[in-house]
């Protein structure tokens, strides 16, 4: 019985001929074909396929493959063209923006950032073109246009990190590095250059909220979902606008839990500006630091957050050694 | 009354865990039950106490209110009441309080005859708690290795154990989390912006205000993600998408401050790379 319950994995597949998607004026830019992934279809849909090309994704894919070319090749190059050495030390291989020196340049020397400049710029370009396509691809088919706008949202937390703020603070050389552990070396560096501590930094707080929050509520939404499945719960629109058991239950389900419900379409919306904060509060967290603010315990101590004292601190103990077999305990 | 207008003939009677028909009843809004008992007292007793600690220390900036841990000098010991005694005390009611809110959430799926994934899912969420205050103190030999309950005291915590293993960002299950909370938040953008923008829909073309325009259907979701990427996962494997996500970036959360302790890694996470760029050295070097 328990078993039975739960809906974990897909159990039973169906095939049959694949959809072939709802018709648009530009059919001709969408593929005619589709296969099936019997894995794929423990989860989800099996279907693959059919996909839409069009001028926009075909240049996005093309802008960003140069972009990514960029990366890889002065990787490569840093090994001097080695293989091997290529894939282990790919955790620290960089590719790093423009030297101070070059203030906001347009070209610097290709060693000195210049390849960052152009893989930046190809990189950025695919994106901006992508966003089109999510936008042409929804007006097209007469949808909302909410997919696109949380992109957007997304891209301004790309831009403010690589353009916007590298503009404001008048050098290329404050932005990110393309490199698996040098981005984090930044991020690290961009929270102890600027006042020790971001996590005093009021949007760095809120942005971390909102993706703790995201976590939070899709766990809450996608295991309320499953939970109603056996009523036809995934089948949201339909009980959106005409609303079933499935919704009764699952809206029952929290406001007896914590007396307070969403409904099958404000759920959504909590989940759409959830995602959306947290790139927009982070941007902003990123964007005023350096430029408006340049030291966040200073600004902590001054707005009676943070303490003046460094010593009002609880002692945080030193976990790297084990406390067994000390003094008896 | 608190009750929705279809909520009546949901409010029938049984799927308690324990106690019967005894407390098998509402109050506003909420099912009690059995756990609902205990949940209310182990959230009142530990509130109260943390109010306590709070008259006990140095200010009432809520920013600065910290109930702190007792100092390691206690290890897995009981410590007085105004050295981290409290805290020990409101853990357990902490822990007290989340197992029977999942328990009652247990009874609750009971009731509306519902699948149990939101109680699981909150054990996982329980399990990181507990991991963070209770396993891996209890690994290191302390009650002072856990964190202190301050809004800002808590970040500071967070602050001062990352450094002590050089860089946290070099945390292989550190990085795993973290790409599982921007791989959730990205996925659950993806899922709201599509049902809301399939129930509000526009014209193709220009749209006046007031337009009616029709509800799109669930065919519309998936070719939207087929044309733009190439697959649709669909209505219900985005659920179990999305549940997984959540799920995996709280258990690498705990993972990767369980791992660094030191009985399991002690040293500096920067350094954990290295024997990968020597075997570099040697293979290509």
């Amino acid at each position: 019985m328990f078993r039975e319950y739960q809906n974990i994995f897909t159990a039973i597949q169906v095939r049959t001929a694949p959809e072939m998607g709802v018709p648009i004026e530009s059919q001709i830019d969408r593929t005619k074909t589709a296969t099936f992934s019997w894995w794929l279809g423990k989860i989800g849909n099996a279907q693959l396929g059919p996909i839409y090309l069009g001028f926009l994704g075909v240049a996005s894919l093309i802008t960003f493959t140069i972009g990514f070319v960029i990366i890889g090749l002065n990787y490569w190059a840093q090994v001097d063209w080695n293989p091997v050495r290529f894939v282990l030390e790919m955790p620290w291989l960089s590719l790093d923006p423009p030297l101070p020196e070059h203030g906001t340049k347009v070209l610097p020397p290709l060693e000195e950032g210049g390849w960052w400049l152009l893989a930046g710029f190809f990189i950025t370009a695919s994106i901006i073109l992508w966003w089109f396509r999510m936008y042409r691809r929804a007006v097209e088919l007469g949808l909302g246009l909410h997919v696109p706008a949380a992109f957007a949202a997304a891209i301004w937390l790309y831009l403010v990190l690589g353009f916007i703020r590298p503009l404001l603070m008048g050098s290329w050389s404050e932005g990110v590095p393309f490199g698996i552990l040098t981005h984090l070396d930044w991020t690290n560096n961009f929270s102890l250059i600027w006042g020790g501590s971001l996590f005093w930094n009021p949007f760095h707080m809120l942005s971390i909220v909102f993706l703790y929050g995201s976590a939070l509520l899709f766990a809450m939404h996608g295991a309320t979902i499953l939970a109603v499945s056996r009523y036809g719960g995934e089948r949201e629109i339909e009980q959106i606008t005409d609303r079933g058991t499935a919704s009764e239950r699952a809206a029952l389900f929290w406001r007896w839990t914590m007396g307070f419900n969403a409904t099958m379409e404000s759920i959504h919306r909590w989940a759409w500006w959830f995602a959306m904060l947290t790139v927009l509060t982070g941007g902003i967290g990123i964007l005023i630091t350096g430029t408006v603010v340049d030291d966040w315990t200073s600004w902590g101590i001054k707005h009676g957050i943070v303490p003046e004292d460094p010593n009002w601190w609880p002692v945080t103990p030193d976990s790297t050694v084990s406390t067994w077999g000390q003094d008896g305990s | 009354m608190a009750m929705l207008s279809f909520e009546r003939k949901y409010r029938v009677r049984g799927g308690t865990l324990i106690g019967g028909d005894l407390f098998d009843f509402w109050v506003g809004p909420f099912y009690v039950g059995f756990f609902g008992v205990t949940t209310a007292f182990f959230a009142a007793l530990g509130t109260v106490l943390i109010i306590y600690g709070a008259a006990l220390g140095p200010t009432w900036n809520i920013w600065l209110i910290s109930i702190n841990p007792p100092p390691i000098e206690y290890g897995l010991g009981l410590a007085p009441l105004e050295e981290g005694g409290l805290w020990q005390i409101i853990t357990i009611c902490a822990i007290g309080a989340f197992g029977s809110w999942l328990l009652r959430e247990v009874e609750i799926c009971r009731k509306l005859g519902i699948g149990y994934h939101v109680p699981f899912a909150f054990g996982v969420a329980v399990f990181a708690y507990v991991t963070l205050v209770v396993f891996r103190p209890l690994l290191l030999g302390a009650w002072g290795h856990g964190f202190p309950y301050g809004i800002m005291s808590h970040l500071q915590w967070v602050w001062d154990t990352g450094y002590q293993y050089g860089n946290f960002h070099y945390n292989p299950a550190h990085m795993v989390a973290i790409t599982f909370f921007f791989t959730t938040t990205f996925a659950l953008a993806l899922h709201g912006g599509l049902v809301l923008s399939a129930v509000n829909p526009r014209k193709p073309g220009m749209r006046r205000a007031g337009e009616r325009v029709e509800v799109k259907t669930p065919e519309y979701e998936d070719t939207y993600f087929r044309d733009t990427i190439g697959y649709s996962i669909g209505t219900l494997g985005i659920h179990r998408l999305g549940l997984f996500l959540a799920l995996a970036s709280g258990f690498f959360s705990a993972v990767c401050i369980f791992i660094s302790a030191g009985p399991i890694y002690g040293g500096s996470w920067i350094e954990w790379w290295e024997p990968l760029r020597n075997l570099s050295l040697r293979w290509a070097g």
